[in-house]
């Protein structure tokens, strides 16, 4: 499937490839600009890899149904975009509280509603991390390439597997659509993770453990182990519980469990940030903008840098903390209303001025937006 | 409880929480009475529920079970059944869950013929929130949302299940238990999407707003309303009017969706080689 | 190499994007790095469509074009709305059999009666879009023929190959006598 050669390809493709060669044999979608192509790849190739593809009924279906055959031991994915992934939200919530591995593609549209299906937004940052109700952990990965669509989906699949948990790749349409020339790793070149799978016997088992991990084993369905699966709060075994004290011992592990592994999880690029005046906060299609603004600005001998933030959720707290003392300005450009400056005033607000370029008018945002944001601020 | 019906259990959850005079408990020993007779292995049956009374059974059995989202279980089944066609996978559902909220999913699974063996408990209402009105609610009945009478029409669901592709329905009651394993069973062997619609009875927010006695009256209803199939066919229709029928009212076996796509699968390996 | 910015428009239907991809895929051949996008929608079929492509040593990060250097107009209302962005000194390629009124005194004019020419050499108007990309390549230099022949080769379906070179030809060739 991957062979070392240069290949130009769409972002979406470069999602799909990288599912398959991350293992994922399992595709349940609905059709919806602009994600759709992923569905239309996955359904040629994954039954030539002896895998599933089923277009489901609707949103809602496709995300119960990838939940579904997860429980069997696959690796499983969906995609979708705007409307779609608003549907989605009630299953990912089930799935994020009973820690069912999988991964959800969210090819960013404008919205809300139908908003622009063939313009491209960053306005799904927050409902990447709150669009489902309760309180719950979520991983979210965000590419600024074709070629990180690729190596962030697997990725994303590893860390579904690993953690027990949903992941979002958190596209854009610009990314989604675009074709990028790219020579992409090969099948043998890429680290492949699977889930943690009980090896006590079935009366011992405990699919919500407590211990050391955070991060319970997972046995298959129709492997003996008879476990059960519920929405509803439960102790270690897995049934319904009411009693606080296991309510409140689950709540604090799930909602923690990552904390224990963020030098795996988070990861960012940082462009002539160390000794930046003005710091630029971007991501996605965005921080293709940025770049040129740097590399434009720098050759004026003006300190600008470009801290681009890979998994947006959990956020990369710790390092633009440290990278914020040094800067005195920071500016976060996104094609939303300003939804990830959010994020980053409460990081930064005591240590540098946080200011925003927001555009939502189904336009990407242009280096010289950005140069000129920056030229008015200095 | 006889001990080959124990194994099937999880003794350790039981008593159920279900009222007392509910029929679900006769219904979920219906479908471990089929099991037991199928010879289905156990490590590799699996129960899926969705939310509503109903949708508690699947934890007090003891197989691997899955307690999902209000409608969503035929969704989830069917993810279960294609990544795993070994399986044998069985839905728990109830009249709410089922048809309205689920109603979209009911009627996609059932044009799939996918291999999954329904059973709808119907109670005629929304038992666990307290008694509103279901889409088999019938016409001109009390619930809490329908204080005046129920001003709408409710659904004929084999009718339905078989307009949408159901090659498999079947209804028996808790007062017909032992018409209800055949039907579940004969379910079972049907290669798939197979519906029984099993009729409950809930004395505690149906019965006691609709005036229907205690639960021996309303299993006793059951017992006079319900006309088996093959009686019926002999009897005249004013014989029939407010009666519904029972037993096995449609078999009609066609391509399986899981086996099709499997042979899809064997296909294109193939033509790769 | 300098960066190459082109824009390549007309209406839906015309094979513009895949012009743009084959186009594109040539300049991967050669090592180039490339981005390519378009706009899509209802404006994928029918209406005024465009898709657009970046062609550098170096990597590119901005993916759209703003002003081309290259402009493509395979219709009047494509020539209408984007006739006017183009950098000073551009290149134009106008389907002169499709675009009756253009004006445009910064820019180069190379007019070309493309889609007759499918018609009438060839007796297939989906074959437009190879001519365009040939005379366009000839006009340019942006790639080598060879390149771009590769490129064809790689894209189009089976059994088309005669028609698909022949329409190379009579692009280069056209482009070359002008």
């Amino acid at each position: 499937m991957t062979s070392k050669k240069a290949r130009l390809i769409q972002g979406n493709r470069a999602c799909a490839e990288g599912a398959m060669a991350a293992g994922v044999r399992f595709f349940a979608g609905y059709p919806i600009t602009p994600s759709t192509e992923i569905a239309e790849i996955m359904s040629e190739e994954l039954p030539k890899l002896g895998g599933k593809f089923i277009q489901m009924e609707d949103e809602i279906a496709s995300m119960a149904c990838i939940i579904g055959a997860s429980l069997t031991g696959k690796k499983v994915l969906t995609a979708s975009s705007g409307p779609g992934i608003s549907l989605k939200q009630e299953a990912i919530g089930y799935a994020c509280m009973t820690e069912i591995p999988c991964v959800i593609v969210n090819v960013q549209r404008l919205g809300p509603s139908t908003g622009g299906p063939t313009s491209s937004a960053q306005g799904d940052i927050m409902q990447a991390r709150w669009g489902t109700h309760g309180d719950h952990p979520i991983i979210a990965l965000c590419p600024s390439s074709v070629y990180e669509c690729f190596t962030l989906t697997v990725t994303a699949v590893n860390f579904a597997e690993k953690y027990r948990t949903p992941v979002y790749v958190l596209m854009d349409e610009i990314i989604g659509h675009m074709r990028e020339k790219v020579i992409l790793p090969n099948i043998d070149e890429i680290k492949i993770v699977n889930r943690k799978r009980p090896t006590c016997p079935s009366n011992e088992y405990k699919p919500y453990q407590i211990d050391e991990t955070l991060i319970p084993a997972m046995a298959d369905f129709g492997t003996g182990y008879k476990w059960h699966v519920t929405g509803l709060f439960h102790d270690e075994t897995g049934f319904p519980s009411g009693k606080p004290k296991v309510i409140e011992e689950q709540f604090k592990r799930l909602m923690t469990k990552f904390d224990k592994y963020s030098d795996e999880i988070l990861s960012w690029e940082e462009t002539e940030a160390e000794d930046a005046e003005i710091l630029l906060v971007a991501y996605g299609s965005t921080a293709r903008s940025a770049l040129d603004a740097v590399n434009i600005l720098r050759s004026e001998g003006i300190k600008v840098g470009l801290f681009r933030p890979i998994t947006i959720w959990p956020f990369p707290e710790k390092r633009l903390k440290t990278l914020a003392e040094k800067a005195n300005k920071i500016i976060v450009p996104e094609m939303n209303y300003g939804q990830l400056i959010l994020e980053v005033e409460r990081i930064c607000k005591d240590k540098a001025s946080v200011g925003g370029l927001f555009k939502f008018n189904s336009l990407p945002i242009t280096p010289e937006e950005i140069m000129f944001k920056i030229r008015e601020v200095l | 409880m006889r001990p080959e019906l124990q194994k099937l259990f999880r003794m350790d959850k039981l008593p159920h929480i279900w009222c007392p005079g509910c029929g679900h408990g006769i219904i979920t020993r219906a479908i471990a009475e089929a099991i037991n007779e199928s010879d289905l292995d156990l490590d590799k049956t699996v129960i899926v529920s969705g939310i509503g009374c109903s949708s508690r059974a699947p934890g007090y059995m003891h197989f691997d079970t899955l307690h999902t989202l209000h409608g969503r279980a035929l969704a989830f089944a069917t993810g279960v059944k294609l990544a795993n066609p070994e399986l044998n996978v069985f839905v728990l559902t109830g009249d709410g869950d089922a048809t309205a909220i689920g109603g979209n999913h009911f009627i996609h699974a059932a044009r799939r013929n996918i291999d999954l063996n329904i059973i709808l408990f119907n109670n005629n209402i929304y038992g666990m929130t307290g008694g509103q009105y279901s889409p088999l609610t019938p016409t001109g009945k009390i619930a809490s949302t329908s204080p005046y009478g129920n001003p709408e029409n409710n659904f004929d669901i084999p009718a339905l299940a078989i307009a949408a592709g159901a090659s498999y329905v079947a209804r028996g009651t808790a007062f017909h238990d032992k018409l209800l394993i055949d039907c579940i069973k004969e379910g079972i062997k049907n290669k798939g999407f197979s519906l029984i619609e099993a009729m409950s009875m809930c004395p505690t927010s149906y019965g006691r707003r609709n005036k229907m006695g205690n639960a021996a009256d309303m299993l006793n209803d059951l017992k006079t309303t319900a006309v088996n199939i093959n009686v019926a066919k002999k009897l005249p229709p004013e014989k029939l009017e407010g009666k519904f029928l029972i037993g096995k009212l449609h078999h009609k076996p066609y391509p399986e969706f899981t086996q099709e796509y499997d042979k899809l699968i064997a296909k294109l390996q193939k033509g790769a080689e | 190499m300098k960066r190459w910015k082109f824009r390549l428009s007309g209406s839906g239907g015309q094979g513009l994007i895949t012009a743009g991809i084959i186009l594109g895929e040539a300049a991967v051949i050669e090592g180039k790095e490339v981005v390519q996008s378009q706009s899509y929608g209802p404006e994928a079929r029918g209406g005024a469509s465009k898709a657009e492509v970046i062609i550098d040593d170096k990597k590119i990060n901005y993916p759209k074009v703003v002003i081309p250097e290259v402009l493509l107009a395979m219709s009047q209302e494509a020539a209408d709305k984007y006739g006017t962005e183009i950098e000073d000194n551009g290149l134009i390629i106008i389907d002169s059999s499709m675009v009756n009124n253009f004006k445009n005194d910064k820019a180069k004019i190379v007019n070309i009666p493309i889609t007759k020419l499918a018609k009438e050499e060839i007796g297939k108007t989906f074959v437009a879009n190879i001519i365009a990309i040939s005379a366009l390549v000839n006009l340019t230099k942006v790639v080598s023929f060879d390149s771009l022949k590769q490129a064809v080769l790689n894209r189009i379906p089976k059994g088309t190959e005669d028609i698909n070179l022949k329409a190379l030809e009579i692009g280069w060739k056209w482009a070359q006598s002008n």
